[in-house]
């Protein structure tokens, strides 16, 4: 057990942008999901969505072309793909709220069973803040999020009933950890692939909420 | 046609006095009024509720309003920010109150209130903490939260170029909440970079029409003072 190494942030990030079809709409959040963008498989035309108003976001420019009007929602340098869309910030959430996002891929504290997850504040800290992530989840199609199986001290981030703030109820589809992919189904947690070197019953180990198991689990190519 | 609406940084605040509700533009370091924003610094106006995206980073965007305690409120998306440690300190000291709200909902409560509509159901926060104490309403078997418009007193915005009539277009993805705060304030002022004849303007190309534009100053083109060149990843 002590062997065993689960993905790393790009490699989760890898594993996620493989999910990303073609012609699809995609709002990234901060952290693992901003790594997707990197990864998008070749032949994929997918347009990225950032909420402060873009439409076609691309690639971070060289530091003499940065433009301090141009950045992502993460507050990096960005450029416009060509074809590219600028909003205000209204209607960038209309694009939003009204469905128009194929998938969101966002970070988490904890996910639960039925697909409500946590991830705009600590039970007992003041950190960060929800941004645009109530909206985002709640309009977006499919809700892919990142995260690490546990936490830091071990404790499954995969639960039955949250402890953590709720940010948006039952919009889950699929969870990708370092250690395993998961999907939300009427079923609760279903395991569909684990990272080389786990077993299923590592992951069921690792997750504080029954976890369906069906057969021809596959290894996540890393 | 008579120069209405253009001021200078020493009389287009005259309209703002204590207590008001102002809505200040600006996301990251984009679209933010910076000279409007010293300007009122400078005026030391006291309980004024700020409605922005965040509380600020370091000492750039409504960070300073909060620092030369000009703020008794803020109602924002993301108060606690790696860098809002103004904010933090007088959160935590008891010196400003806090009102947290989901970014999309925040502009569409605005939009509301520009509308002339009494505020939006929202899905956004149904179940969270957001929706202690406020109504829910069932359409369609869906429940919403009842989220009431936000108006200001007054709007700081920020724009790229004027004309005379007040009319604005913006540059690059620095519209952000700048548009929504013009229609949903009763005094709108507008920092823009340049101004240019009448007639000079797209028609089709205005974002901002002068309507909802009660003054504006003219600036010039300026690298944001607080920042230090440095980006997040």
């Amino acid at each position: 057990m002590s062997e065993q190494r689960g993905l790393n942030r790009e490699q989760i990030a890898k594993r996620v942008a493989n999910e990303l079809q073609d012609g699809w709409l995609v709002n990234l959040g901060l952290g693992i999901p901003t790594l997707a963008v990197n990864y998008i498989p070749e032949g994929r035309d997918i347009l990225f969505h950032s909420e402060n108003g873009i439409i076609g976001m691309g690639p971070r420019p060289a530091d003499e072309d940065v433009d301090t009007d141009l950045m992502s929602a993460g507050k990096g340098p960005i450029t416009l793909i060509k074809g590219a869309a600028l909003l205000h910030h209204a209607d960038s959430f209309v694009v939003a709220r009204g469905g128009r996002l194929d998938a969101a891929i966002l970070g988490a504290y904890q996910v639960a069973d039925n697909g409500d997850f946590a991830n705009w504040r600590l039970p007992d800290k003041n950190v960060g803040g929800i941004g645009g992530a109530m909206d985002i989840a709640v309009g977006a199609q499919r809700v892919f999020i990142t995260m690490s199986q546990t936490d830091k001290n071990g404790a499954p981030k995969l639960v039955d009933n949250l402890t953590y703030p709720l940010t948006t109820k039952a919009c889950v589809t699929k969870i990708f950890t370092d250690m395993a992919v998961i999907a939300v189904t009427e079923n609760g947690f279903t395991l569909e692939e684990v990272a080389p070197g786990f077993t299923p019953d590592d992951i069921v180990e690792r997750t504080a909420a029954e976890l369906n198991i069906p057969e021809n689990i596959r290894t996540i190519a890393a | 046609m008579k120069q209405k609406k253009k001021g200078t940084i020493n009389t287009a605040l005259d309209q703002l006095k204590d207590g008001d509700t102002v809505l200040v533009g600006g996301f990251g370091l984009s679209g933010i009024p910076e000279k409007l924003i010293n300007g009122v610094c400078k005026r030391e106006l006291r309980g004024l509720t700020i409605v922005n995206n965040s509380s600020g980073a370091g000492r750039f965007g409504v960070a300073r309003l909060i620092e030369r305690g000009c703020v008794g409120k803020i109602i924002v998306s993301f108060p606690w920010g790696r860098e809002s440690d103004v904010f933090k300190r007088l959160y935590e000291a008891g010196k400003v109150d806090l009102e947290i709200v989901p970014q999309g909902i925040l502009a569409e409560r605005m939009r509301a209130a520009g509308a002339g509509l009494g505020g939006v159901l929202s899905p956004s926060g149904v179940g969270t903490q957001i929706a202690d104490g406020k109504p829910t309403h069932t359409v369609n078997g869906k429940e919403y939260i009842v989220e009431t418009a936000l108006p200001g007193d007054v709007a700081l915005i920020k724009a790229h170029r004027v004309d005379p009539r007040g009319n604005l277009i913006y540059r690059l993805a620095s519209q952000n909440m700048n548009p929504v705060m013009a229609m949903a304030a009763k005094h709108t002022i507008a920092e823009v970079d340049e101004e240019v004849a009448l007639g000079d303007l797209d028609p089709a190309q205005i974002i901002t029409p002068g309507v909802f534009v009660d003054r504006y100053i003219v600036t010039g083109r300026y690298k944001p003072e607080a920042w230090d060149g440095a980006w997040h990843e």
